[in-house]
């Protein structure tokens, strides 16, 4: 009887503690945001970029994205004829300060392709992450929390599309939130916003009225590195082959 | 009787590991760890909590009605107000006291409209120094509705 009257005045009080702990915690943000009912993603039209460099400037400028790194950059893809295996790829400053013109070989098919993080639905940084910091959230963005985030770059290294960096003042990672700040407030992307042909655009695939699903209806759409399964939510019409 | 109390005593080991366990994961784990999954739900808030640099082309469009309806007139009718005037997010909260510095166009327009062979070719394309010699562009073309006026 004493034994079980310990372990009752033991018990009760670490339970009850134990529940405070875990179901107490407000998550949900003051704003009437749901993440239940969006499922966030991003387009972009080849055919429509025209490498000025917009959104790699307002990218920047909105996340304070240090000198020479770049949670969104753009390449100039030059591919000749032949072997189509190996096209010239350059992106000089990440295309912060736009492209010089280059002379095109006769035959040479040249275009831009921006790039930014897929927002993989299985993310292989997520995977490495040995202490949780790395994540998928809800509603379909991977993020970062950089209070746990040790800086170990295992993820830097997982990432096949070369989305990451290692912040040089905190020495944590640091990647594309598809600007979390800005779409749980009703905004798009700093770069789609600054995008001037309209080659970026943010889609949110659970709205059924969103136009990403006439987007993906009538193009043909394809992700990179489709053969890794990373469930890239990154989608671009008229991507030639030889972009990886 | 004897092999009871054996038990009873292991059983009360067993249930003050369990409930040290518990202890201690109660106070290690961070608050709501696990409820959207395997992260901290702080996070979220966290990232969210950036304040914006670009007020969006919406805010802009609450005020200068006039602006818009010459834009949506001509051929820059989708591109963002932001792309062109620069972050005005301070600018949508303060207007009387943090003013817009209007753009360079001799600067502001070849970034879009230089000559690139990789450009898509149905996009107007000059070579600035050719098509206009260093001139300001909008001394021909009007930036919200940019037919040539002369």
């Amino acid at each position: 009887m004493d034994m079980t009257r310990r372990f009752f005045l033991v018990l009760t009080p670490a339970a009850a503690a134990f529940m405070d702990r875990t179901g107490g915690a407000e998550t949900q943000p003051q704003s009437k945001y749901l993440m239940a009912d969006h499922y966030w993603a991003m387009t972009i039209d080849i055919d429509e970029c025209i490498g000025c460099g917009n959104c790699v400037r307002a990218c920047a400028t909105e996340n304070d994205v240090p000198h020479g790194f770049f949670r969104t950059w753009v390449e100039r893809y030059s591919v000749a004829g032949w072997p189509e295996e190996h096209p010239d790829v350059d992106s000089p400053n990440g295309a912060f300060d736009g492209f010089k013109d280059k002379p095109a070989k006769p035959g040479t098919k040249s275009f831009f392709v921006p790039k930014l993080c897929n927002h993989c639905e299985h993310s292989p940084c997520v995977q490495v992450c040995p202490v949780g910091a790395t994540f998928e959230s809800p509603d379909g963005l991977v993020l970062v929390d950089k209070d746990y985030c040790l800086g170990c770059r295992y993820c830097v290294q997982a990432c096949p599309y070369g989305c990451r960096y290692i912040d040089p003042e905190k020495q944590t990672v640091d990647k594309c939130t598809l600007c979390y700040h800005r779409i749980s407030q009703g905004e798009t992307t700093a770069c789609a916003e600054n995008c001037p042909t309209g080659a970026r655009t943010l889609a949110d695939l659970k709205n059924p009225k969103d136009p990403v699903h006439e987007f993906l209806r009538n193009n043909s759409v394809q992700v990179l590195k489709p053969h890794m399964a990373t469930g890239a939510k990154v989608y671009y019409k008229s991507l030639d082959r030889s972009v990886r | 009787m004897k092999d009871a109390a054996h038990l009873l005593r292991l059983a009360g080991l067993f249930a003050f590991g369990i409930v040290l366990f518990l202890l201690v994961r109660q106070q290690v784990m961070p608050a709501g760890f696990g409820k959207y999954g395997h992260f901290r739900p702080a996070a979220l808030d966290a990232v969210r909590a950036r304040p914006m640099t670009y007020a969006g082309r919406s805010t802009c469009e609450a005020c200068h009605d006039d602006q818009l309806k010459v834009l949506q007139a001509g051929k820059h009718a989708t591109v963002g107000c932001e792309s062109c005037h620069g972050p005005q997010a301070k600018h949508a909260e303060d207007s009387s006291t943090i003013k817009p510095v209007l753009p360079k166009s001799s600067q502001l327009c070849p970034v879009c409209h230089e000559t690139n062979s990789a450009k898509p070719k149905a996009f107007p394309q000059v070579v600035s120094a050719e098509h206009s010699g260093g001139e300001e562009c909008k001394t021909c073309h009007l930036p919200h509705r940019p037919k040539p006026t002369k």
